[in-house]
C-alpha cells in the first residue's frame, strides 16, 4: 500500500467514494486477493462501477438468466438501454460466415435468435454452396452447443482447475528456441490468416514443421498426371456422361454441396428439357448414394476398379502401350458400352475417381478426361496440404526423439492416425505436447496439455474456397467455453501474446484492402459472405504426361485376388469428428438405413462364400491389425469386398458417441490407407444387434435378413416410387400416370373449395434427389425435433418430419436402388384429421395439415390412418436427460413438443406465417412472391429437388412443375389427396446394357 | 344341495327335466341368500387365497397406470407404425367380453328365454366389470392422460371447443358410456328386489341400513311389482340396440380408416357376433367355477351350459364365415395392399397368432356340433378358455398386425410387448376378478326372484301325468 496509490485513487473520478479501510481505497493486489476469496468473480466489480453500469449488469443478470452463455462477440454488444436501430428483440437475423471441413469451405448463412445460433443454411453467393448446406452443416449448431464440448483444461489427460493463465506460465516455460524441435500439426489449412501465422511461426522458428493431417486425404492424381500439384475442379452441370471410378460425389466424398448442385442441374428436368438429362455409370466396390443414382453401375472390388479404370483408358485409347486386360461378360460390355458413350460424349464427357483409388487411377482419369478434351474439368495451382506421408514423417520424428513439443491444433490424430503409426505410442515420446481441441477426446487425455478450442460459430476466422473465394468466418457468439482458435494460439506461441482473433483476421484483411475503403470493404465482406476483391484462381492449360502414367501403371501391383477391405468415411461423422453430434448418429445412412453405428458390410454373394452371417461379430485381421465389426448383408456391395465406415467406435468421446460402432481405425494402416486386399474374417461366436430404419417390419427369424427380397417384391407392385426410362417416357409421357389404376372417387360431400388465396403445395423431384440426408437434419434442426437414441430407433420412434426411404429393385445380388424422401403429404382429404377425437389437426383454409400440440391428447389414431406413416409420436419426454445447453439450440419459433402429443411435418408453418407478417408489413397482403417461403429442407437441398410455393399461382414453380407428365400423387388410388406430389425419377439407360 | 339328494327324492320324478331345481322357494332364497350372508370373518380361506391374489394383481395394475402416466406410452412396445396395440386389443376384448351380459339380459329376456334366470345377474355383472376394464385402456392409452377428458362434451375452461364428431372415437366415447351407464341401471334395477330380500333376512342393523338404502324402499308390492316389470322391461328394450350399436361403434374405429385390414365393411356384425362368442365363453369360465364352488348345480344345469354352447357355436361359426369373407373379398377386390394384408395375416410374421385366432375361434367350437360333448363340463370349461384366448388374439391380429405392414414397406414395423403391456393385461384381469369376487361374495350371483319364476317345482308333474305346456310367467 501506497500513499501515492491512495491519493491517485482519491483523485479519480472512478475510484470509490466511500471506503471502508485504506486498502480498499488503494485497491492493493492483497486487498483484490482477499476480496476474490472473500467473493468469488467480485475482484472485476472493484474497477470503478458507475451506478449506471451496477444497473445494467443487474438488468443483464436478470435478463439473461438462465443464459449465461448467451452472449454476442464482446465487440458487437450493444446496450439495449440505448435500443438499436432495426433490431427486433425476437427476430431473427443471419450473418454470413464459413465453415471448412477437411480443408474445404463452404459458405453459409446462420440464423441467430437473441445472439445465439439456431440454424445453419448455405449462402446463395458463395461459389461452393449456392445456397445449399450439406447434413454435416446442418448440424453444426448442435456441435456449438455440445454439453460434452470442451470447457475445461486436461493436463497429463486429467481435468485440472489450471486455466490460461497457468498454461501461459507453461508456454513460457517451453525453451522453443529456433523451433527445431518444434512442430505442429492441424487439420488442412485453408484460412489465409492462419496462412500468414503460420509463416510467421516459421519465420520465428525456422527449424519448426507444420503438418497437415487429414484422415481423409488422397491423392488426386495431378502430380503423377501434370507432375505439378493441382486442384481438380470436375463441373458436374457440364457433362453429359460421367463416370465415377469409386467415388461418391454426390456423398462423402464431396465436401460441399456444390458437386451435387452442379450434377443435379442435369437431372432436373422438365418436359421441355428432357434432352438435358446426364448419364451417370459408377463402378464402385461400396453403394454409394452415387452408386444410388447411377444408370449403370458396376460392382468390383478397389483392386478391380482399378484395372476397370486401366482398361478403361486402354479401349478409349488414351494410354498409349495400354491393353485391356478383361474380365467377365459384364464387364466387358459395361466397358465397351461406356467406351462408346464417353468418346460419343466427348467434351461432355467426364471422368472422376474417388479417395479409395491410387494416384494412378486418378492419373488415368485426367489421361482420360484430356483425350475427350472434357470441357467439365479444370484445374487450377495447389499448395500441398493434408497428405498420410508428411504425417507418416511426423510420428517417425516423435519416435526419434526429434520432436520435443508438439502443437496439435483441432483434429483426433491418435484415433484417427492409421494404426500402424501408433500415434498414441510416439506422443508420449514427445515432452510437451499440447492439445487444441473443440472436444476432449482420446488425442486430448493422451497430450500433456488439453486447451478448449471454440467452435467454427464462435470464432473469427476466415476460409478459402475451392475456387480462389475468400469469406470471413464470423462468430455467432461469444466464445462459450474461453476456447481459442488456432491463429490465436499461434500468436500466443510466437510472442506470448494473447491476440484476439478478430484483431488477427480483421487487421490480416484491412491490410489487403485500399487503406480509404478497408472498413467498407470488411464490412461488405463480413455481410457478403465473401471477400469481393479476392480473385478467383485462374484454371491452368496442363497436359498430361502419359509415359509416366503408363510407367506407374506399370508399377502397380497386379489385382489381388482374396478378401478385400474398403473404407468410407461415414455419412454420419464423418471421419468420427462428427460422433458426439446426436442428430449425425440418428441420421440413417442413406444406404443402410443404419443409426448409431456402423458395420462390416458385405454382399450376399460374399456372405455365403465367406459363411459369414448377418449380426455376427467377426474379428477382421490383416497382418498384425484386428478389430471386431459386426457383418451386416448389403445387397450391392462387391463381391469379395468388406466396406466398413470409419468415423466409429470413440472410445473417448461426450455422452452421444462413445462406444457407437467399430472403430475401422484399428486395422486403417498406411498401406491400407483405403482399400487393401489380405483381410480374414474369423466368427467369435458374438450377436450384435444392427439398428436400421428400414427393416424393423421384418422378422428375424422368419424373413431374410435383408429387407431387398420383401420391399422388391411389394414394391414392384406398389406404385410408390416410380420410374421411367427416358426412351420410354419420350415415347408415352403418360407412363407414369399409367402406372397407377385411379377409379373414379367421389364425395357424397360437397368439395371444400380450395381455389382461393395460397394453397400451399410441394413437388419432390425423385430424379433430382439424390438421398443425401441434408433435409433429414435441417429439419430435425429447424423443427427442433429430439434425438431420441439407438434403442429408441429400434423400437420405431425416430421423430424425423421428413425421412428418406430406400427401396431396392432388381435380384438380391445386383439390385438396383432409388430414394425418396418423405415429409408429410398435407393430404387436402387428409384421413389424419376425420379421426382425431379432440380436432387437434385439422385442416387450414391454405391446405395445411394443421397440428394443435396443444390440444392432442395422444390417441396416436391419426398415426394409425395415415398411409405414409409420418405422424411422430412423443412416447416418452424425449427431451428430459437433454442438458439444458441444448435448448439453446432450439429454433423459438417452433413448439419443443412434450410426451403425449403428435407431431408432424408443418411444410414449415413458421416460415410461412414469418412471410405472410413480412408481405403484411411491406404492403403487399396476400400477394407472398414465388420462392419467398422455402421450407428447411428445401433450402438445405442441394439437388433442388423440393419445391414448395402456392400450387394456385399458376405462375408458380411448383404449379408448373404438377403440370410435368410425370408428377404423380402416390397413393391417389385411397382419394387422400396428397398436396406433396413426386415427379417420377427419369432414368437414362444406354440402350446397349439395357438388353 | 346336489343333484344327487334331488333325484333320489322319489316325490320328484320328472319326465323333461327343469331348468333349475329346488325344493321350495324358501330354499332357494335360502341357498342363495346364504352366500352373501354369512358372517364376513367365516367366509372360506380359499376365498380370501383366491381374493387376495387377484387384489395383488389389481394392485400391479394401479402401479403399472402409475408408471405409464408418469413415464409415458414408451413404456408400452407401440411404436410408429403400431401406435395401438394391446392397450386398444385390451380395450376391444374386454368390451366384447361385457356382450353377454347384455344379450343375456336384455334380448333373451325379450325373447322370453326364461334359462337366463340363472345366468343374467352375474353376466350383468361381469359386464359391467368388463366394461370398467375396457374403459382403463382407452383412457390410459392417449398420451396425456390427464386432458382425457376433452374427450368428452364437457364445459371446460382449457380449450373452449367441440370434439370433432366425425371422429369414431368420439363415437366410442358416447357408446361405451351409454353402455355402461344402461348396463349398471339394468342391473342395479334387477338387483332391487334381490336387495329387498337380503335386507329383510338381515340381522346386523348396518346390513339392515345398507340393504336399506340400497333397495329404495321396496316392499314387494303388487304395485311395485307391476313398475319394476315395466321398467325391466324399458330397459331390456333400451339395451338391446346396445348389443348392437356398442361393439358396431367399436368396430367403426377401425372400419372407417384406410388402412388395409382395417377399411371394411364386414366389422359390425363381425364384431357384434364376436363380441357375444368371447362374452358367453367368459360367462362360462365363470360360472362354471361358481357352480363348483358354490354348489349350484341345482341352479346353474346342464341345460343352462348347453344352450349357451350352442350360443358359442352359433357365433363362432358367424366368426368363422366373416373370417371367409374377409378373405374372399381381399382377393375378390384386387386391391394389392387388401391381398397383401390378408396373405401377410395368415402367412406373414404374425401366422402364428392368426392361426391361434383361426382354430380357437372357428374350429375348435366346432366339437359342440356333438351333444357329448357340449355336455362335457371340462369340455365346455377348456373350450371356454381357448375361446378367450382366441378372441383377444382376433383383436391383436386385425388391430396391431394390420398396422405392422400397411402401404409403404419402408414404414413396416414389428410389435414387441413390453413387461408393462404384460402387467397392465394381467392387471385387469386381476381387477376383474376380484370385483367379481367382491360381487360374488357380497350380492346374489343369481337373481332369486327371476329364477324362482322357473322353478321346477311349479312344473313338477308325478309319473304318466302329461306334461304341462309351458307356463307363462
Amino acid at each position: 500500500m501506497s500513499l501515492i496509490n491512495i491519493k491517485n485513487a482519491m483523485k479519480s473520478a472512478t475510484g470509490p467514494k466511500y471506503w471502508r479501510s485504506l486498502n480498499e481505497l488503494s485497491q492493493t493486489a492483497e486487498f483484490r486477493e482477499w476480496i476474490g476469496k472473500e467473493f468469488p468473480g467480485g475482484v472485476e466489480m472493484l474497477d470503478g462501477q458507475s451506478r449506471r453500469n451496477v444497473l445494467k449488469v443487474m438488468a443483464a443478470s436478470f435478463g439473461l438468466a438462465g443464459l449465461a452463455a448467451c452472449r454476442r462477440p464482446v465487440d458487437h454488444i450493444l446496450p439495449y438501454s440505448h435500443g438499436v436501430e432495426n433490431l427486433i428483440p425476437g427476430q431473427a437475423y443471419f450473418y454470413s460466415t464459413v465453415y471448412s471441413l477437411a480443408g474445404r469451405a463452404t459458405g453459409l448463412l446462420v440464423e441467430t435468435h437473441d445472439g445465439r445460433p439456431t440454424k445453419v443454411e448455405g449462402n446463395p453467393d458463395h461459389p461452393s454452396s449456392l445456397g445449399a448446406a450439406t447434413a454435416f452443416q446442418q448440424a453444426a449448431v448442435l456441435s456449438l452447443y455440445d454439453p460434452d464440448r470442451s470447457a475445461r483444461f486436461l493436463e497429463n489427460g486429467k481435468p485440472t482447475e489450471k486455466s490460461w493463465k497457468e498454461f501461459d506460465a507453461y508456454l513460457k516455460s517451453l525453451s522453443l528456441g529456433d523451433g527445431s524441435g518444434l512442430r505442429f500439426l492441424s487439420h488442412a489449412v485453408n484460412s489465409p490468416s492462419l496462412q500468414m501465422m503460420r509463416g510467421e511461426a516459421l519465420k520465428k522458428f525456422p527449424k519448426a514443421k507444420w503438418v497437415e493431417f487429414e484422415p481423409t486425404a488422397y491423392n488426386n492424381g495431378t502430380e503423377l498426371a501434370f507432375g505439378q500439384l493441382l486442384t481438380v475442379h470436375p463441373q458436374f452441370d457440364k457433362a453429359k456422361v460421367v463416370v465415377s471410378l469409386d467415388s461418391d460425389f454426390l456423398g462423402v466424398d464431396s465436401l460441399t454441396p456444390l458437386p451435387t448442385k452442379q450434377f443435379s442441374k442435369r437431372r432436373r428436368i422438365t418436359d421441355e428439357t428432357l434432352e438435358n438429362l446426364n448419364r451417370l455409370y459408377a463402378v464402385e466396390s461400396q453403394f454409394s448414394i452415387t452408386g444410388m443414382n447411377a444408370d449403370h453401375r458396376l460392382r468390383l472390388k478397389p483392386s478391380e476398379v482399378k484395372q476397370f479404370a486401366f482398361d478403361l483408358a486402354a479401349a478409349m485409347g488414351a494410354a498409349p502401350g495400354l491393353n485391356v486386360v478383361g474380365g467377365s461378360d459384364k464387364r466387358a460390355k459395361f466397358l465397351a458400352a461406356i467406351t462408346k458413350d464417353l468418346k460419343s460424349a466427348g467434351p461432355e464427357a467426364l471422368v472422376v475417381a474417388g479417395p479409395r483409388q491410387s494416384a494412378s487411377v486418378h492419373a488415368v482419369a485426367h489421361l482420360i478426361n484430356e483425350s475427350l478434351r472434357s470441357q467439365a474439368v479444370t484445374y487450377t495451382k495447389a499448395e500441398p496440404s493434408a497428405s498420410l506421408e508428411a504425417l507418416t514423417a511426423l510420428t517417425s520424428e516423435m519416435n526419434a526423439g526429434q520432436v520435443s513439443t508438439l502443437f496439435i491444433f483441432g483434429g483426433n490424430p491418435v484415433y484417427s492416425a492409421p494404426a500402424d503409426l501408433q500415434f498414441s505410442a510416439a506422443l508420449s515420446k514427445v515432452a510437451n505436447s499440447v492439445h487444441l481441441g473443440e472436444e476432449e477426446d482420446e488425442t486430448a487425455v493422451s497430450a500433456k496439455w488439453h486447451v478448449p478450442q471454440a467452435h467454427f460459430l464462435e470464432s473469427w476466422s476466415d476460409a478459402r474456397s475451392f475456387d480462389g473465394t475468400v469469406s470471413i468466418q464470423q462468430p455467432m457468439i461469444d466464445a462459450m467455453y474461453g476456447g481459442k482458435t488456432p491463429g490465436e494460439m499461434v500468436a500466443l506461441i510466437i510472442d506470448y501474446k494473447d491476440k484476439r482473433a478478430y484483431d488477427l483476421v480483421r487487421s490480416f484483411w484491412k491490410a489487403q484492402f485500399p487503406e480509404k475503403d478497408a472498413e467498407t470493404m470488411w464490412r461488405k465482406a463480413l455481410h457478403d459472405g465473401v471477400v469481393a476483391s479476392v480473385t478467383r484462381f485462374e484454371p491452368v492449360k496442363v497436359s498430361a504426361d502419359a509415359k509416366r502414367i503408363a510407367a506407374a501403371i506399370a508399377a502397380e501391383p497386379k489385382s489381388a485376388s482374396g478378401l478385400e477391405i474398403a473404407f468410407v468415411p461415414s455419412y454420419s461423422t464423418f471421419d468420427g469428428r462428427f460422433a458426439n453430434n446426436g442428430w449425425l448418429q440418428e441420421a440413417p445412412d442413406p444406404m443402410t438405413k443404419l443409426v448409431w453405428g456402423n458395420a462390416a458390410m458385405v454382399s450376399p454373394a460374399t456372405a455365403r462364400a465367406q459363411n459369414l452371417e448377418d449380426s455376427a461379430i467377426v474379428t477382421l485381421s490383416r497382418g498384425n491389425y484386428k478389430m471386431d465389426a459386426a457383418i451386416l448383408i448389403q445387397p450391392g456391395l462387391a463381391d469379395g469386398v468388406i466396406v466398413m465406415a470409419i468415423g466409429y467406435g470413440r472410445t473417448k468421446c461426450g455422452r452421444v458417441g462413445t462406444d457407437v460402432g467399430f472403430n475401422a481405425n484399428l486395422i486403417r494402416t498406411s498401406d491400407a490407407y483405403w482399400s487393401a486386399s489380405g483381410i480374414s474374417t474369423a466368427p467369435t461366436g458374438r450377436a450384435y444387434t444392427h439398428v436400421t430404419t428400414a427393416e424393423r417390419g421384418l422378422d428375424p427369424h422368419n424373413d431374410p435378413p435383408i429387407l431387398v427380397k420383401e420391399t422388391a417384391d411389394h414394391q414392384n407392385s406398389r406404385p410408390i416410387i416410380r420410374e421411367v426410362s427416358l426412351e420410354e417416357y419420350k415415347k408415352n409421357p403418360k407412363a407414369v400416370e399409367e402406372m397407377n389404376e385411379v377409379p373414379t372417387l367421389q364425395s357424397i360431400y360437397p368439395e371444400r373449395d380450395y381455389s382461393k388465396g395460397y394453397q400451399w403445395g410441394m413437388s419432390i423431384d425423385l430424379t433430382a434427389c439424390t438421398g443425401c440426408n441434408a433435409c433429414v437434419v435441417a429439419c430435425q434442426a429447424e423443427n427442433n425435433s429430439p434425438v431420441v437414441g439407438k434403442d429408441q430407433v429400434r423400437r420405431g420412434r425416430e421423430m424425423h418430419w421428413i425421412r428418406m426411404d430406400r427401396y431396392f429393385t432388381g435380384t438380391e445380388d445386383d439390385p438396383r436402388a432409388v430414394t425418396q424422401p418423405l415429409p408429410c403429404m398435407q393430404c387436402q382429404n387428409a384421413p389424419c384429421e376425420n379421426v382425431c377425437p379432440v380436432a387437434a389437426t385439422s385442416h387450414s383454409p391454405e391446405g395445411l395439415n394443421d397440428m394443435a400440440y396443444n390440444r392432442c391428447v395422444g390417441t396416436r389414431y391419426c398415426a394409425n390412418n395415415c398411409p405414409y406413416k409420418v405422424r411422430h409420436f412423443n412416447f416418452l419426454n424425449f427431451h428430459k436427460h437433454e442438458p439444458a445447453i441444448i435448448g439453446m439450440a432450439y429454433n423459438p419459433d417452433v413448439t419443443v413438443r412434450m410426451r403425449g402429443v403428435m407431431e408432424k411435418c408443418t411444410y414449415c408453418v413458421q416460415r410461412i406465417q414469418e412471410a405472410k407478417i413480412k408481405s403484411q408489413a411491406e404492403g403487399r397482403r396476400d400477394q407472398i412472391r414465388d420462392g419467398e417461403i422455402k421450407t428447411a429442407c428445401q433450402q438445405t437441398c442441394p439437388a433442388e429437388a423440393i419445391v414448395f410455393g402456392n400450387i394456385n399461382d399458376p405462375e408458380s414453380r411448383v404449379a408448373k412443375l404438377k403440370k410435368q407428365e410425370r408428377d404423380y400423387a402416390m397413393m391417389a388410388e385411397i382419394d387422400v389427396r396428397p398436396r406433396t406430389t413426386y415427379l417420377a425419377k427419369i432414368h437414362n439407360p444406354n440402350p446397349e446394357l439395357e438388353a | 344341495m346336489s343333484d344327487v339328494a334331488i333325484t333320489q327324492n322319489p316325490a320328484l320324478i320328472e319326465v323333461n327335466p327343469p331348468l333349475v331345481r329346488a325344493a321350495d322357494l324358501h330354499s332357494l332364497t335360502e341357498q342363495i341368500s346364504t352366500i352373501v350372508e354369512g358372517d364376513v370373518l367365516k367366509t372360506p380361506m380359499k376365498y380370501w387365497i383366491t381374493l387376495s391374489i387377484t387384489g395383488s394383481v389389481t394392485v400391479l395394475l394401479l402401479a403399472m397406470l402409475t408408471y405409464l402416466v408418469a413415464t409415458g406410452i414408451g413404456v408400452w412396445g407401440n411404436n410408429r407404425p403400431i401406435g395401438w396395440a394391446w392397450d386398444i386389443t385390451n380395450f376391444v376384448f374386454w368390451i366384447g367380453i361385457g356382450h353377454a351380459g347384455t344379450l343375456i339380459s336384455a334380448i333373451l329376456f325379450l325373447f322370453r328365454q326364461k334359462w337366463r334366470t340363472s345366468i343374467n345377474r352375474s353376466a350383468e355383472a361381469m359386464t359391467l366389470f368388463a366394461v370398467m376394464c375396457a374403459g382403463i385402456f382407452p383412457l390410459f392409452h392417449t398420451g396425456r392422460p390427464w386432458r382425457a377428458y376433452w374427450l368428452f362434451p364437457v364445459p371446460n375452461t382449457d380449450i373452449t371447443m367441440w370434439q370433432n364428431f366425425r371422429s369414431p372415437l368420439i363415437w366410442d366415447v358416447f357408446a361405451v358410456s351409454t353402455y355402461f351407464t344402461v348396463s349398471l341401471l339394468f342391473w342395479y334395477t334387477g338387483l332391487v328386489p334381490d336387495l329387498a330380500t337380503l335386507r329383510d333376512r338381515a340381522i346386523s342393523k348396518i346390513k339392515q341400513w345398507v340393504f336399506g338404502i340400497l333397495s329404495l324402499g321396496w316392499r314387494g308390492s303388487a304395485r311395485h311389482w307391476r313398475n319394476y316389470e315395466a321398467a325391466y322391461l324399458i330397459l331390456a328394450g333400451i339395451s338391446t340396440p346396445l348389443v348392437l350399436s356398442v361393439h358396431s361403434v367399436v368396430s367403426f374405429d377401425f372400419a372407417t380408416s384406410v388402412i388395409p385390414g382395417w377399411h371394411t365393411t364386414i366389422f359390425p356384425p363381425y364384431f357384434v357376433a364376436g363380441a357375444i362368442f368371447s362374452g358367453f365363453a367368459c360367462v362360462m369360465t365363470l360360472l362354471l367355477v361358481a357352480r363348483w364352488t358354490l354348489n349350484l348345480q341345482n341352479l346353474i344345469t346342464i341345460k343352462h351350459l348347453e344352450n349357451m354352447n350352442k350360443i358359442i357355436l352359433v357365433t363362432g361359426s358367424i366368426v368363422g364365415y366373416a373370417y371367409a369373407c374377409e378373405f374372399f373379398i381381399a382377393w375378390f377386390s384386387g386391391n394389392i395392399y387388401e391381398r397383401f394384408t390378408f396373405w401377410n395375416r395368415a402367412f406373414g410374421p404374425y401366422w402364428w397368432a392368426a392361426w391361434s385366432m383361426y382354430t380357437r375361434n372357428v374350429f375348435i367350437p366346432q366339437l359342440y356340433w356333438f351333444k357329448k360333448l357340449r355336455t362335457n363340463l371340462w369340455v365346455m370349461f377348456v373350450i371356454s378358455i381357448t375361446t378367450n384366448i382366441g378372441m383377444w388374439f382376433e383383436r391383436f391380429v386385425i388391430i396391431a398386425t394390420s398396422l405392422t405392414r400397411d402401404f409403404l414397406p419402408t414404414s413396416w414395423g414389428f410389435f414387441h410387448p413390453t413387461w408393462v403391456d404384460m402387467c397392465t393385461f394381467a392387471g385387469t384381469i386381476g381387477l376383474f376378478l376380484t370385483l367379481f369376487l367382491i360381487f360374488a361374495r357380497f350380492l346374489p350371483m343369481i337373481a332369486i326372484s327371476e329364477v324362482k319364476g322357473v322353478l321346477s317345482h311349479e312344473k313338477r308333474f308325478f309319473k304318466g301325468q302329461k306334461a304341462p305346456v309351458e307356463v307363462n310367467q
